[in-house]
């Protein structure tokens, strides 16, 4: 093991690494970290080479799908996934931006039938010059990357 | 039988707007066929419109069929708090069809997924009114006789204008080339260039109406609103500049028509009204043929 670990080791589980400091509380959100019911270590503003500031979030005893992570990628698509057994990384992969979504991001036309019914939003996601930008399947208006709000 | 929902022209194939093309030609030259006298048809506004309405209305009485529905929200248990869901499980109980127009973008998108008859969409706010885009097909194949290689110009709101928005993208398919004539503050959208740029169609934009008409063989006018200018004085600048007048239209193409979706402001002078290349009333006539048509095809009756 290599330095002092900032955020406690697990013995397996999965790890959410590589997170802009900035993204990490829309990660948490987005992720629906308080129906996990095991040990959750949360670390940010941890010092990184690539971006300044990243942040990390190692679950223990839980090995979400794929489908279920790779919509982290909407809001970091920088982020990387490691499955942890034995207090080691056996696998490493990448999040990968799914084709659509639903549930999670809210729709920016107020006048959309997500924001005036109780109806769920479902887009297709769009990723246009590395900025992802979601079209709403109902109003088929583009919410823009800089406005991704999260639906709860 | 075919259960295919109108919500946006994009949702139907080349094919399934040729067969409703050919039958509203159908309809025109022998309008009155009792082909839907088994059939109840609801009509719901949610918000008035009394144009498409009426076409609609029109378009069932004459094929026979009967009309259930309200002509506005207040008339409606909407008023009384009940959701869009509720409203369209209910009706679908009670006909075959529901035309649907509403002021929520998405609404008729929404309805179709949860209701067991088919949809068709009669407006959602500014995003999709497929059978006005339907209506100006016809009217350009009717006018042309053809819809292939012909040059549209769009004149007005081409920001906001939906027509405009769903005619290009179901012209896209029949090598067009595009001319944009609208002030600076209503250009169109970028997406739609680059949806035009990816299928590699021509364009050029103006910034008023002059004499590169001439080449035209559509001109689609749409209404400039003064509500979409913050500043007044930049409306009263610009308004005149888009008013077309019969003396412009002198050089112009003999195969030349000009639509409009009505209502009609004053972007059309009067004076056109007796130029035999204008077609916007007849543009309207031809909406009760093509919602004829549309209704057969989708109720799988001819």
């Amino acid at each position: 093991m290599k330095g002092e670990l900032k955020v406690k080791a697990i013995e397996k589980g999965t790890v959410i690494d590589h997170i802009k400091a900035e993204n990490l509380f829309k990660i948490i959100s987005i992720i629906e970290i308080e129906n996990i019911d095991t040990q959750i270590f949360i670390g940010s503003n941890l010092d990184s080479k690539k971006y300044g500031k990243k942040a990390i979030i190692k679950i223990a005893d839980r090995f979400p799908s794929m489908d279920d992570i790779n919509k982290i990628a909407l809001i970091d698509s920088n982020a990387v996934i490691n499955i942890i057994r034995d207090f080691k990384v056996v696998e490493k992969k990448k999040v990968e931006l799914p084709e659509t979504i639903t549930t999670y991001f809210k729709c920016i036309n107020p006048h959309c039938i997500t924001n005036n019914e109780n109806v769920e939003t479902k887009f297709k996601v769009i990723n246009k010059d590395g900025n992802v930008n979601l079209k709403c399947y109902y109003c088929d208006k583009i919410t823009g990357h800089n406005n991704l709000v999260i639906k709860r | 039988m075919n259960r295919k929902s109108l919500i946006s022209i994009m949702d139907y194939s080349k094919e399934d707007i040729f067969k409703i093309l050919d039958l509203a030609e159908e309809f025109q030259n022998n309008p009155k066929q009792r082909l839907l006298e088994n059939f109840v048809i609801a009509s719901l506004f949610f918000e008035p419109s009394t144009r498409t309405r009426l076409s609609f209305e029109s378009a069932i009485q004459k094929l026979g069929g009967k009309v259930v529905g309200f002509s506005e929200a207040a008339n409606s248990s909407v008023a009384k708090g009940e959701s869009l869901k509720d409203t369209i499980l209910t009706v679908s109980n009670y006909s075959d069809l529901i035309i649907m127009r509403h002021p929520i973008e998405g609404s008729a998108r929404y309805a179709s997924e949860i209701s067991s008859t088919p949809i068709i969409n009669a407006g959602d706010g500014a995003n999709q009114h497929p059978t006005q885009c339907l209506l100006d097909l016809y009217s350009i194949r009717k006018t042309q006789g053809s819809l292939e290689n012909l040059n549209i110009f769009l004149v007005g709101d081409l920001k906001y204008g939906r027509t405009v928005h769903s005619l290009l993208m179901a012209m896209s398919d029949f090598n067009p080339s595009f001319n944009f004539v609208s002030p600076q503050q209503l250009r169109l959208p970028q997406e739609y260039k680059d949806f035009l740029n990816e299928k590699e169609i021509e364009y050029y934009e103006h910034d008023k109406l002059d004499e590169n008409i001439k080449y035209a063989d559509i001109i689609y006018v749409t209404r400039v609103q003064k509500e979409r200018f913050s500043d007044p004085v930049e409306y009263e600048k610009v308004k005149n500049a888009y008013v077309l007048k019969n003396k412009m239209l002198e050089e112009t193409k003999d195969n030349l028509r000009i639509l409009h979706p009505l209502p009609r402001v004053n972007e059309i002078d009067i004076d056109v009204d007796a130029n035999p290349k204008a077609y916007y009333f007849k543009q309207a006539e031809n909406g009760v043929y093509v919602r004829m048509a549309l209704i057969c095809h989708i109720l799988g009756v001819k």
